[in-house]
């Protein structure tokens, strides 16, 4: 096989590589071809020194870095994309729904409890003033019994204050963190 | 050999051949052929990833009709070999100690 043959089917091979440097590759590969002939080898001689074509280009696509590998899709992959579509973006968007509807009703378990608290802090207030005023105008100890309802609804309402600051927290830290895996994946791909 | 290692060492290798005197892809093989034997494919691979890394610049010079690329070592690339002999002090050490273990049984 002479210089010209050898490079051409070097070319044809490295053509289902993405890599934009082929024609370097093929002109370093040209010029140690032609340092060899330089030095008195025949040309023949000096394209076999390189080695065949399948051995380098076994070498030439070890080194290449994995991510370089992505090849680009066949014609029948694509238009198989293109024909399955309307089942594949259908499901896609049924997952991404089911996704978005389980999060949601994480928020909603997050309101309800800010909702408990609302009212256990209300009945507290309410037990207080209702209390008081019974006390001073009716009855003095359903007043102090409804006094003391109400106290006992602050205590409650205290550690339910502080159950749902936890969950809020935790919803919002599962948010972040799900945004950034999000968008580290974009960023790798 | 373990595949970084020995990428390391290849890299320091023909860092080595460009040290003294610009040189091209031909004359770096022949060099180091009598201490390792370097195929074109890896060259490339190599001379590529030293360019990117600063270590080397290249230029094409026309030689004899055609053109041919010389490649000349930068300050970055001398500081690779210093520090590759440094490391490779700690390696022999490392070695020592292994070997210890080995005559002692």
């Amino acid at each position: 096989m002479n210089k010209q043959e050898f490079l051409d089917r070097l070319r044809g091979e490295l053509s289902i590589l993405p890599s934009a440097d082929t024609e370097e590759r093929i002109n370093f590969y040209s010029e140690m071809i032609d340092d060899r002939v330089e030095e008195g080898v025949s040309e023949e001689d000096a394209v076999a020194e390189i080695g065949s074509i399948e051995s380098v280009v076994a070498q030439i696509t070890a080194d290449i870095p994995q991510k370089a590998k992505t090849r680009k899709l066949k014609g029948w992959e694509i238009s198989l994309l293109a024909v399955g579509s309307p089942l594949w973006i259908s499901l896609g968007v049924a997952a991404a729904a089911v996704l978005f509807s389980l999060y949601v009703s994480l928020w909603a378990v997050v309101i309800s409890l800010w909702a408990v608290f609302a009212s256990v802090a209300a009945c507290a207030l309410g037990g207080l003033a209702g209390g008081i005023c019974i006390a001073v105008t009716e009855n003095a100890a359903s007043g102090i019994a409804l006094f003391g309802g109400g106290i006992a609804c602050i205590g409650l309402s205290i550690f339910v204050f502080f159950g749902c600051k936890l969950a809020t927290k935790g919803t919002v830290k599962l948010t972040k963190l799900c945004v950034k895996k999000l968008f580290r994946k974009k960023e790798e791909a | 050999m373990d595949v970084q290692l020995k990428r390391g060492i290849l890299d320091v290798c023909v860092l080595a051949a460009i040290k003294d005197e610009d040189s091209y892809g031909y004359k770096i093989i022949k060099d180091m052929k009598p201490y390792i034997e370097l195929s074109e494919s890896t060259l490339y691979t190599i001379l590529k990833r030293l360019e990117n890394a600063n270590m080397l610049t290249v230029r094409t010079a026309e030689h004899g009709g055609r053109l041919r690329k010389y490649y000349h070592i930068t300050k970055e690339g001398h500081n690779r070999i210093e520090e590759f002999k440094k490391e490779w002090k700690e390696i022999m050490s490392i070695y020592r100690f292994v070997t210890k273990e080995d005559s002692n049984e």
